[in-house]
């Protein structure tokens, strides 16, 4: 594979804080093979999911469907445009660092679009010509770069996530060009938007969350099967097929 | 684990009519062709219902219909019961199977209501293991598309789904965790499970 001349590339030039962080991957365990999940820090993962809900059910209203919404449907629909929006440029980066010209170039046609006839990304005339967002992040450019999972982890606020997810997080303030080019005050700003958008994704795919969070009989395993499947597939990492004819139970 | 796989390895040693039945790309066994006819029938009505502009409660009954059509509910509601289902009577059984179903058809059918308006295609059938996969895109309003995948076999002796998974979410994965979660509650009681269930989804 052409994964690991792109990694001596990159090493070769020195991208300084991100290798560092790349570098702690090392420590991250690959979960044993046949399981569907590495969560050795789960009690602890467990409190923090809860205190997650406490938050949820006081901001959202906890699944109870006589609950206002928090914002009129279309500026949560443009706060969602606008912030998504504003992940264009650190996803084309993210292409770039992943050696994907493709997605890149389409992030970048898209960011173009919607910052210019979508009114600076509130609304998304993007999408309705047919250039989708191929929305990716340091986490990801961390799987093509080779580096393990990690164990599961949940973090106050932003919930399910795993350790080299986090620390694309933590990556993504360093090649996000948009957090780069912007100083204060416009950064804070920037930060109060993505806010937004989170709280508009929530109320706008509201029903869903709702249904996993508070009608699961245990919505911490939902939620951990449910990231960590989507989230492997959006990485394109092939799972293991359930096969009905090796099924023991459903005879 | 080790006699799940003795026992696939048995299907192929047994004599060729029965063995060939479980084997795809095999005459007489599901073909390619069929697991695709069958989720294009399936993509259909659901697409029926999600654009006829019905009341709530008609579309959750169209969507209980089709799931009873079309899916192995039996294998379904057994695979996520799991090892509980060893030391279910054959009454208990049937009752949590019939409990299942009506569950299963609420809360999937909530989640296809948001579905209105759009459609599914059917993109692309390939053998898979032992059955067949049937790829499919669904195309939602203002929302970039999404695959949603159907597996398909003939284990009961008809053409029937049992797993979906939507952008690798996989539903049987998901029911198996919810079952058990919900066993456990009951500290294994089955029929108190059942009960649950009439109320659940």
């Amino acid at each position: 594979m052409s994964d690991t001349s792109i990694d001596s590339a990159i090493r070769g030039r020195s991208l300084g804080p991100v290798l560092a962080l790349t570098w702690l991957l090392a420590g991250c365990a690959a979960p044993p093979p046949g399981v569907e999940f590495n969560d050795p820090h789960e009690a602890q993962n467990r409190a923090v999911h809860e205190e997650n809900l406490a938050m949820d059910r006081a901001l959202f209203g906890g699944g109870k469907p006589d609950r206002k919404p928090f914002l009129p449907e279309p500026v949560a629909t443009s706060l969602s445009n606008f912030a998504s929006n504003l992940d264009m440029p650190g996803s084309a980066v993210n292409s770039v660092l992943q050696v994907r010209p493709g997605p890149a170039l389409q992030n970048t046609l898209r960011f173009a679009i919607n910052t210019t006839i979508g009114v600076g990304g509130l609304l998304d005339p993007a999408t309705a010509m047919g250039i989708h967002a191929e929305s990716t992040d340091f986490g990801e450019t961390l799987h093509v770069w080779g580096a393990p999972e990690g164990a599961y982890l949940v973090v106050p606020f932003a919930g399910p996530t795993t350790e080299r997810d986090a620390i694309g997080w933590v990556a993504d303030l360093f090649v996000d060009p948009v957090s780069i080019l912007v100083g204060a005050p416009e950064a804070y700003y920037i930060v109060a938007a993505r806010l937004g958008g989170r709280a508009a994704d929530r109320q706008l795919y509201g029903e869903t969350i709702d249904s996993i969070l508070y009608e699961s009989a245990d919505s911490y395993a939902q939620m951990r099967l449910i990231y960590l499947q989507n989230r492997r597939f959006e990485l394109g990492i092939e799972t293991d097929v359930f096969d009905p004819y090796e099924d023991p139970y459903g005879q | 684990m080790a006699s799940n796989i003795s026992r696939r390895h048995l299907l192929a040693t047994l004599p060729a009519g029965l063995a060939l039945a479980h084997l795809p790309g095999v005459a007489g066994a599901l073909t390619v062709g069929e697991a695709r006819a069958l989720v294009d029938r399936v993509v259909d009505e659901v697409n029926g219902v999600i654009n006829s502009g019905k009341s709530e409660s008609a579309m959750l009954r169209s969507f209980e219909a089709i799931f009873v059509r079309y899916a192995d509910v039996r294998y379904i509601a057994q695979s996520a019961l799991g090892p509980a289902g060893r030391r279910a009577s054959k009454a208990q059984m049937a009752a949590y199977i019939k409990a299942f179903q009506g569950y299963m058809a609420r809360k999937y059918g909530r989640r296809f209501r948001e579905f209105i308006g759009g459609r599914i295609e059917v993109s692309d059938a390939r053998p898979l293991k032992s059955f067949y996969e049937v790829r499919s895109v669904a195309h939602l309003r203002g929302q970039a598309p999404f695959r949603v995948d159907w597996h398909v076999f003939d284990k009961s002796g008809r053409d029937l789904f049992f797993n979906i998974i939507i952008e690798g979410v996989n539903m049987l994965a998901a029911e198996r965790t919810e079952i058990g979660a919900m066993l456990d509650r009951r500290k294994g009681d089955i029929g108190a499970l059942t009960a649950d269930l009439t109320r659940a989804g």
